[in-house]
């Protein structure tokens, strides 16, 4: 699977196969609770935890509204220090520049810490095209990559998957090892995870990493990993590729700092992830280390036209994925059923700016606006606003079916004539009634299949309220 | 103090399905010291279409609703959600300016979640009700998260004498209803409310308590399909000690 062509035009088909996955269940059951747990813990331990949120998201909004400043800002630093900032307003831009780059490193492989900009961009087939080989460096996105995957979460790549799973894919594709080895426990697992990984550290010649935040005032980039993979995948190869879609712009460092508090605790629990990294251009005379040449590829793709919009809010979204990990709806059929590169409630808000509302259209609607997603989100974006406002625009547009607008032109014209609407649930009430044949419920209900499919119908209880009450009276 | 004036709003769903809400809710009301009336104008509070995104239609709703519910000292819903409708969204279906943006910005100031009225407005710190129950309360997400009701309803369930609250699991995650979200996405509707009814059936209680009969009517009808053991209410009529009559999807 890849993203090349969304599957979002058919996420109920999307969600039936992960309902009848017995792995994919398997694998979120595994994980659920953990990270809301962690999560919980984190947020307790902080007593500013809240207070840091309004914080990060008045800056991010403030960020937005001069997003052109800081970005011109952010490239003249880059510059300055050596490096070279490259304009992408679409995949395929960002796909061309990204190519060329390696081109002229003469790259036959390109190692790549964790980036959701480049499985936006498709940059890993784009480069298998072409003769270049992608090696994942992160260990979820390792697994995926060996099982010919796309991630199912913004920061557990391979969370859909089962330790048995990753066992039986170890086993077939590092044929160098025994084939009887003991892959056991975890930590076997691991072991030879990081043994495969390190001899390709060396052989790449470009590393591409993405970036959790790019600093105006210094021209820095900013990774956070667990794993160390991002710092190796940028300063042993020859040539560093950064790539950011551009609302990642913080000003400053305090900034980046106030961001950094609310990520890891939003997104894992933990108060700082295992390893924060700034790169700031290409090694310099005195640095004993570090690439040759720092290239740092800034995606638009349909951004720029969501600021001002009802869906500027999403630019400030930090990839924590607290939101997916608190969403029923997600825990219930994991990322790919949602057919896209951005999953869970975020992907239903992005998803449709990015790809169009005609194709990503299931996503906003595929929510009881439970409001957890809005609830632990750091950055404050009020996630079921949104998904209400794509609600709103396919309203507008037309593109909702039609049953749904003219089926609520009819109820809106009852219920504001109230002697009508009584004579119309009066009506229901009757049938109804006559259908639980005095069990208070109802098995079948005809254009509610999806309700009496799985569940009974629970009968109305003797006459209306209202008619009682004036009867009373 | 003179007794409040409140107006009912017993929301689409009780009027149709489950009128017993309706009269609990009243005898609530009149025993914590309110005068109660009920508008008979009143249907629904337009929150499908809200939700659908079909604004113009919500605002016309709304816009009888705000003229019905005009001049009364506080409006009671029996259900969070249509209640967050009002207190909300109904500010943000106007533009400010219009008229019908400061009446909803008033409205939504006068509105409020029953159980939450009682404690938080009328200062009610017991109810004088009994029932022999072991009970578990699911927490509706518009009343919890969007107007805040987790504690008033425990602490008046408390009060009850004979019940028992067993917390379950995941109490504070939704039930799969979601409106029209349980008819357009069944399968995963399906999913959240077995969840729920296996989380409330490990607590061994015989009762689900909740406070929005939306929700209650979807974990009713999944538990009664599934064959659990145990029955559905709404909170009020357990505080209001009506007990009697069937409960929810029994007749």
């Amino acid at each position: 699977m890849s993203f090349a062509a969304p599957t979002t035009p058919s996420f109920p088909q999307n969600v039936h196969e992960a309902l009848q996955d017995e792995n994919l269940q398997a694998a979120l059951r595994g994980s659920r609770g953990g990270f809301v747990l962690r999560r919980a813990r984190a947020r307790a331990a902080l007593p500013e935890f809240d207070a840091l949120r309004d914080a990060a998201a008045a800056m991010k909004d403030h960020v937005l509204a001069s997003l052109d400043i800081y970005l011109e800002r952010y490239e003249a630093q880059v510059t300055a220090a050596g490096g070279q900032v490259h304009w992408a307003e679409t995949a395929e831009d960002a796909r061309r520049i990204v190519l060329e780059i390696c081109r002229r490193a003469e790259a036959k492989t390109v190692n790549k810490g964790k980036t959701m900009i480049a499985e936006e961009c498709g940059i890993n087939e784009h480069l298998e095209a072409h003769g270049i080989r992608p090696v994942e460096t992160d260990l979820g996105e390792y697994i995926i990559q060996l099982r010919g995957e796309a991630p199912s979460h913004i920061i557990a790549p391979a969370i859909h998957v089962t330790v048995p799973q990753v066992r039986e894919e170890f086993r077939r594709a590092h044929t160098a090892l025994a084939p009887d080895r003991d892959l056991e426990g975890l930590d076997t697992l691991l072991r030879e995870a990081r043994a495969v990984l390190r001899e390709k550290y060396f052989q790449a010649e470009v590393g591409i990493t993405g970036a959790n935040m790019l600093i105006a005032e210094t021209g820095q980039s900013v990774i956070v990993t667990n794993e160390g993979n991002g710092d190796l995948s940028q300063s042993l190869p020859r040539v560093h590729i950064v790539m950011a879609s551009l609302e990642k712009i913080v000003p400053g460092l305090e900034d980046a700092a106030t961001l950094l508090r609310v990520l890891a605790r939003s997104a894992t629990g933990q108060e700082m992830a295992v390893y924060t990294t700034f790169s700031a251009g290409p090694r310099r005379a005195e640095d004993p280390d570090g690439p040759e040449e720092y290239h740092v590829v800034l995606l638009d793709n349909g951004r720029a036209k969501m600021a001002g919009t009802p869906f500027q809010p999403m630019l400030r979204c930090i990839r924590c994925g607290a939101c997916m990990n608190h969403c029923p709806v997600y825990q219930a059929v994991g990322g790919h059923a949602y057919g896209w590169v951005y999953p869970g409630p975020m992907g239903a808000v992005l998803t449709p700016s990015l790809i169009g509302v005609e194709q990503g259209g299931h996503l906003p609607n595929a929510s009881t606006f439970c409001g957890r997603c809005e609830e632990v989100c750091p950055m404050r974006i009020p996630l079921p606003g949104m998904m209400r406002a794509w609600r709103e625009r396919e309203m507008e547009r037309g593109l909702a079916p039609a049953t749904a607008r003219y089926g609520l032109r009819i109820w809106g014209f009852l219920a504001r004539r109230p002697w009508l609407y009584r004579r119309a649930t009066g009506a229901a009430r009757w049938v109804m009634r006559r259908m639980a044949r005095g069990r208070g419920r109802i098995a079948r209900l005809p254009l509610a299949g999806g309700w009496t499919g799985t569940r009974d119908f629970p009968a109305p209880q003797g006459r209306g309220f209202l008619a009682q009450w004036q009867e009373r009276k | 103090m003179a007794r409040p004036r409140v107006a009912l709003f017993v929301t689409c769903l009780v009027d149709l399905f489950r009128p017993a809400v309706g009269f609990a809710s009243v005898k609530l009301l009149q025993d914590a010291g309110c005068t109660v009336e009920v508008p008979m104008a009143q249907t629904c509070c337009g929150q499908p279409g809200w939700n659908s995104g079909d604004r113009e239609t919500a605002r016309s709703v709304a816009a009888q609703v705000i003229e019905t519910f005009g001049g009364y000292d506080h409006v009671v819903l029996p259900s969070g959600s249509c209640a967050a409708t009002i207190v909300k969204d109904y500010p943000q279906m106007f533009p400010e300016g219009d008229p019908l943006h400061e009446a909803a910005v008033a409205l939504a100031g006068r509105t409020h979640e029953i159980v939450s009225f009682l404690v938080d407005v009328m200062g009610v710190k017991r109810v004088s009700a009994k029932l022999q129950a072991q009970a578990t309360y699911h927490d509706s997400c518009s009343g919890l998260r969007s107007l805040g009701i987790r504690d008033q309803p425990r602490a008046l369930l408390a009060s009850v004498e004979g019940l028992t609250l067993t917390e379950m699991e995941e109490s504070e995650v939704c039930c799969g209803f979601g409106g029209t979200f349980c008819v357009k996405y069944p399968e995963i509707s399906t999913v959240m409310a077995a969840d729920k009814t296996r989380n409330a059936a490990a607590t061994g209680a015989g009762l689900l308590l909740a406070g929005d009969l939306g929700c209650l009517m979807n974990i009713a009808g999944m538990a009664s399909r599934e064959g659990r053991s145990f029955r559905c209410r709404h909170v009020v009529e357990v505080l209001a000690g009506q007990t009697d009559g069937p409960a929810i999807g029994e007749g």
